[in-house]
């Protein structure tokens, strides 16, 4: 359903470096990336009336997660997460955009949804292992239209 | 790879069977297609979790489709809902909330479904079939359908159980397919007694552990002696479905996929292979709790909901007894079992004891529970494992004994016995 679209333009600053990502929901988003590298359940992981991350097991408990570009490896547990992600999209306090290490079927629906409902998509973006590993929280990110993440490395 | 659609789901998506059902396969495509599916397939019943009210987009999404028409295709049994319409007054569920999860109730009532109202619907008259192929959310059911039953569900999320119980058709992927449901990580229990492994506190320690390590894989748990029943493996189930994303595992010589080792593995060897040790057991019972505080305030009982059988295992523990006047009690179970257990005279002695029940819901999904109660105690490691997150509340694990015993002697005591 996705057709290949030109290539967005690089953010000109910064030496940054491309990572080849697979689109799962096409979109374009820019943020600073907040990095965990263990699953989450967004059903009593992320409270979508303010976008922090409420598992306080998990090790971004207590970070805000709206606006960023938000990496997780895959979800875990409740089959609740998409609705909550859905919330979270209607009341502005989703991630700019998910990068996930394959495709997530539970964040991919809360997309779709969200744009049956109310024409907005949250772009979604699966990336090697090895590639994930390779991203930082406070990276300054962009995803792109064609599933390519540019990264340039934070400072803080 | 390329998903290819019957003419009658192309006259679904189409809109010749209806606006209700042309957004339902909509969805189901679009997501069939991010799923790498070649087909959809055909299900014969849906469990829908939707049911769950988290805020306006899901109920708009609920009202949307019911305002187009939208009927189940298939049977389909709900899950639990926000509300237990009968008794929220008796706890804090504020009134506005309860107007908007009561919308959300009528309208996917409004389906065709069938308002059992509960997450453990394979102890309902839904239960489904081995190899029946199905679409059902809510993780517990999920894992449990799978895995003891042996019908066939994909791990499907909230709002898509919906979209296939509409068109009685679901994306041809994961774990409706016989070869994806091979065992991968193989767990050896190792020198774990037999008296812990008939107990009931056993199984959702142990289904915590091997969910934590599993996460989203199929783990196949082999050495175990003593044969556990239907509320054991539920527990299990629960628990390993709370701490990773397991939709599905085997055990030896006990769940129908896995009379053998090989057949459990499919003839392939596991990836991986770990030793559960009594070390392992104990670590991972202790991560149930999280307060060191013996204050308690409400022992909670029934997630997933409560059984007949687990009625019948409490009525006598419980009888002759009082719970301290400080804490209480609930058990939350559905309308059904609920019903069974009266008319079995199981819940004289429960209600003597002082214990309230809630049916249709669940302290997890209803906004029941009032600020003074902070410390929980529960013998379910869902309860123990989303309490925290979502209720922002203490809450220790122990048996179900020990949920009594605390409960009559007004704080947390814990039997050790069997941990050492």
């Amino acid at each position: 359903m996705n057709k290949p679209s030109p290539p967005a333009p690089l953010p000109s600053k910064g030496e940054g470096r491309i990572l080849q990502g697979k689109i799962v929901i096409k979109g374009e988003a820019r943020g600073i990336a907040l990095v965990g590298n263990e699953p989450l359940s967004f059903w009593g992981g992320y409270d979508w009336q303010t976008g922090e991350i409420i598992d306080r097991r998990h090790m971004l408990s207590g970070e805000i997660a709206k606006g960023r570009i938000l990496a997780i490896p895959f979800t875990r547990g409740s089959s609740t997460t998409t609705a909550v992600l859905l919330e979270a999209i209607r009341a502005g306090t989703a991630p700019a955009a998910i990068i996930t290490t394959d495709t997530d079927f539970f964040f991919a629906l809360a997309s779709v949804v969200a744009d049956e409902l109310y024409t907005i998509s949250l772009p979604l973006v699966a990336l090697s292992v090895d590639d994930f590993a390779k991203l930082k929280t406070g990276d300054e990110v962009q995803v792109m239209l064609d599933g390519r993440v540019f990264v340039v490395s934070g400072k803080w | 790879m390329t998903l290819t659609l019957t003419s009658k789901d192309q006259a679904m998506l189409h809109g010749e069977h209806g606006p209700a059902v042309k957004m339902a396969m909509s969805i189901l495509v679009r997501m069939a297609e991010v799923a790498g599916a070649r087909e959809l397939l055909d299900i014969t019943g849906a469990h829908i979790d939707s049911t769950v009210y988290i805020g306006d987009a899901g109920l708009e999404f609920a009202e949307k489709l019911a305002s187009l028409g939208a009927k189940v295709a298939v049977p389909t049994s709900l899950n639990v809902s926000g509300l237990d319409e009968h008794h929220w007054k008796e706890w804090a569920v504020p009134s506005l909330w309860a107007q908007q999860a009561h919308r959300q109730m009528v309208a996917y009532q409004s389906m065709g479904t069938t308002p059992t109202w509960t997450c453990a619907p394979y102890q309902t008259e839904m239960k489904p079939t081995f190899g029946q192929q199905i679409a059902w959310g809510e993780s517990n059911a999920i894992v449990f359908a799978n895995s003891v039953i042996g019908a066939r569900t994909e791990r499907y999320p909230d709002l898509f159980d919906i979209c296939c119980a509409i068109t009685g058709r679901a994306p041809a992927i994961g774990l409706h397919l016989k070869e994806n449901r091979a065992g991968q990580l193989l767990f050896r229990l190792v020198g774990v007694p037999e008296q812990l492994q008939a107990s009931d506190d056993f199984y959702p320690v142990l289904g915590s552990l091997i969910g934590k390590m599993a996460l989203d894989k199929i783990p196949v748990i082999d050495g175990m002696t003593v044969r556990p029943d239907e509320d054991q493996l539920k527990a299990f189930g629960a628990g390993a479905a709370s701490s990773g994303g397991v939709a599905m595992f085997h055990i030896v010589g006990i769940t129908p996929e896995a009379p053998t080792l090989a057949e459990a593995f499919q003839d392939n060897s596991p990836t991986q292979t770990v030793e559960v040790t009594m070390e392992m057991l104990r670590e991972a019972r202790r991560e149930l709790t999280h307060t060191d505080d013996d204050s308690l305030h409400l022992v909670v009982l029934g997630s997933p909901h409560f059984s007949l059988a687990e009625y019948k295992r409490l009525a006598p523990m419980v009888a002759g007894r009082k719970k301290h006047p400080q804490v209480k009690f609930l058990v939350t179970s559905s309308r059904a079992m609920t019903q069974l257990a009266k008319q079995a005279g199981f819940l004289h002695a429960i209600e003597d004891f002082g214990a309230q029940v809630t049916v249709d819901t669940c302290i997890l999904t209803s906004p029941m529970l009032p600020e003074e109660i902070q410390n929980l105690m529960t013998n379910s490691a869902k309860f123990a494992y989303y309490s925290p997150g979502l209720l922002k509340k203490k809450i220790v694990f122990g048996s179900l004994q020990d949920c009594v015993d605390s409960a009559v002697a007004g704080r947390i005591v814990r039997d050790e016995r069997l941990w050492k």
